[in-house]
């Protein structure tokens, strides 16, 4: 069995981009019109897809047998290992725009640094991610700004949503005891210099969007990264692993 | 541009006369999504090897990547692979997966660009030119695929599949595809 911090670490990732995902798919049909409702699908599309490479390589690294479906299906919610902020209700548009944009960012500079990394299966998943988020980003900017700076309703959906989402973003830039150190591999993360690119362009979508960045010092909320979860993760827990739960290797 | 690579030294037990056999085989395999583009168009095939094993029988190994990580389309192109080379009397047939590099629309051949605007998509641009995260970028001149006038506007950077954009044209207001630069 392959190193345990290894293992977390890709779980963690896989986590992030299944739990992103699959709130973003619960937009499908329900979409404010239908060429957004078809954008949020795909980004779901590309957060799944992302999952799967992450959960396919955990298996491999996992052994005994492990699959992608059973580390996605089979664990239980003290055991998945992403970020708060991804497990959050969608709430209004604005929300959900706004929890894009903000992890969108994070994943786009974290993978810049994941590209090269030394664990080769990693950086291919983050290079090829990266092209991906990239569109995530722009399109998750575009509309913070059109929502910011719309009308007086799409403003204060928007201002709602930032005293809704803030204090959940610090937890993105602590580290958990699993996540490499750039000291341990040389070519680990920095997750410092991840943090400052994402407040600089947070900080630039926000002045153009007109919306206050909230203050530096703001209380954080974490324990996702180490299994501890809002009450929401169990809940989309329930739905998406009813099938192989009730019928246990169900197939398609 | 879409060199596929080649990591069998040609010497005994290899013939390019297969290899090219091959290749000629999945020229028929279609993009499940993009029917008029073959895999090979694409430029998803990214490795192609032949070899006879000791039971004089010939051993294909592919390698593929997905154009997009979540694109659904790449496991019913792994199967129809299979499936076409089975009927072409291949037995031995390996495909495996590559994520590096990234695929990119560089690797799409000149003749699947040509097909693809016969279809009515715009073809991508040779060359990615708003590869950064910035707001309110949108590709230069984007031709239209029915009128061939480059007035055009972006309607949405996501459409009917993982690869496309959703254009209009400004002139026969048609609205169309663009198989985005990626």
């Amino acid at each position: 069995m392959a190193d345990t911090n290894l293992i977390n670490y890709t779980l963690h990732l896989a986590d992030n981009a299944l739990i992103l995902g699959h709130r973003n798919s619960e937009w499908c049909g329900h979409g404010p019109i239908l060429e957004q409702d078809i954008a949020v699908s795909n980004i779901a599309l590309d957060c799944i897809g992302q999952a799967r490479n992450f959960y396919q390589y955990a298996a491999q690294l996992t052994g005994n047998g492990a699959t992608e479906d059973s580390l996605a299906y089979l664990r239980d919610v003290t055991e998945f290992k992403n970020c708060l902020l991804v497990e959050l209700p969608n709430g209004d548009w604005g929300q959900t725009i706004l929890r894009q944009f903000f992890f969108s960012t994070y994943q786009y500079f974290l993978y810049q640094q994941l590209q090269n990394s030394s664990d080769q299966q990693i950086a291919a998943i983050a290079e090829k991610a990266l092209k991906e988020v990239t569109y995530h980003v722009r399109w998750s900017s575009e509309w913070v700004i059109r929502l910011g700076d719309g009308t007086e309703e799409s403003r204060q959906r928007m201002l709602h949503a930032v005293d809704e989402l803030w204090s959940f973003t610090g937890e993105m830039f602590i580290p958990a005891h699993y996540e490499p150190s750039p000291a341990e591999t040389g070519t680990g993360i920095d997750l410092a210099s991840v943090k400052n690119k994402w407040t600089e362009k947070i900080t630039a979508v926000f002045e153009e969007a007109t919306l206050p960045v909230p203050p530096a010092d703001t209380w954080m909320q974490t324990g996702g990264k180490q299994g501890r979860h809002t009450e929401h993760l169990g809940f989309i827990l329930a739905e998406m692993q009813f099938l192989q739960r009730s019928y246990p290797n169900a197939e398609w | 541009m879409n060199a596929i690579e080649k990591n069998t030294i040609p010497g005994a037990g290899f013939s390019e006369e297969i290899r090219e056999r091959v290749l000629q085989v999945l020229e028929t395999v279609p993009d499940p999504e993009v029917p008029v583009l073959s895999v090979i168009d694409l430029g998803v095939v990214r490795k192609v090897d032949v070899r006879e094993n000791e039971n004089k029988e010939w051993e294909v190994q592919l390698a593929v990547t997905p154009t997009y990580t979540g694109c659904p389309a790449i496991d019913v192109m792994k199967i129809n692979m299979r499936m076409a080379l089975l009927e072409a009397g291949f037995k031995n047939i390996g495909i495996t997966e590559t994520l590096s590099p990234a695929w990119t629309t560089d690797w799409m051949s000149e003749s699947g660009k040509q097909k693809l605007k016969a279809y009515g998509i715009a073809a991508p641009h040779y060359k990615q030119l708003v590869c950064t995260p910035d707001s309110f970028q949108e590709e230069e001149a984007v031709q239209c695929p029915l009128c061939n006038s480059y007035h055009t506007r972006l309607v949405s950077q996501f459409g009917s599949t993982a690869c496309k954009a959703l254009y209009q044209c400004n002139d026969c207001k048609e609205p169309f595809d663009y198989f985005k630069c990626h």
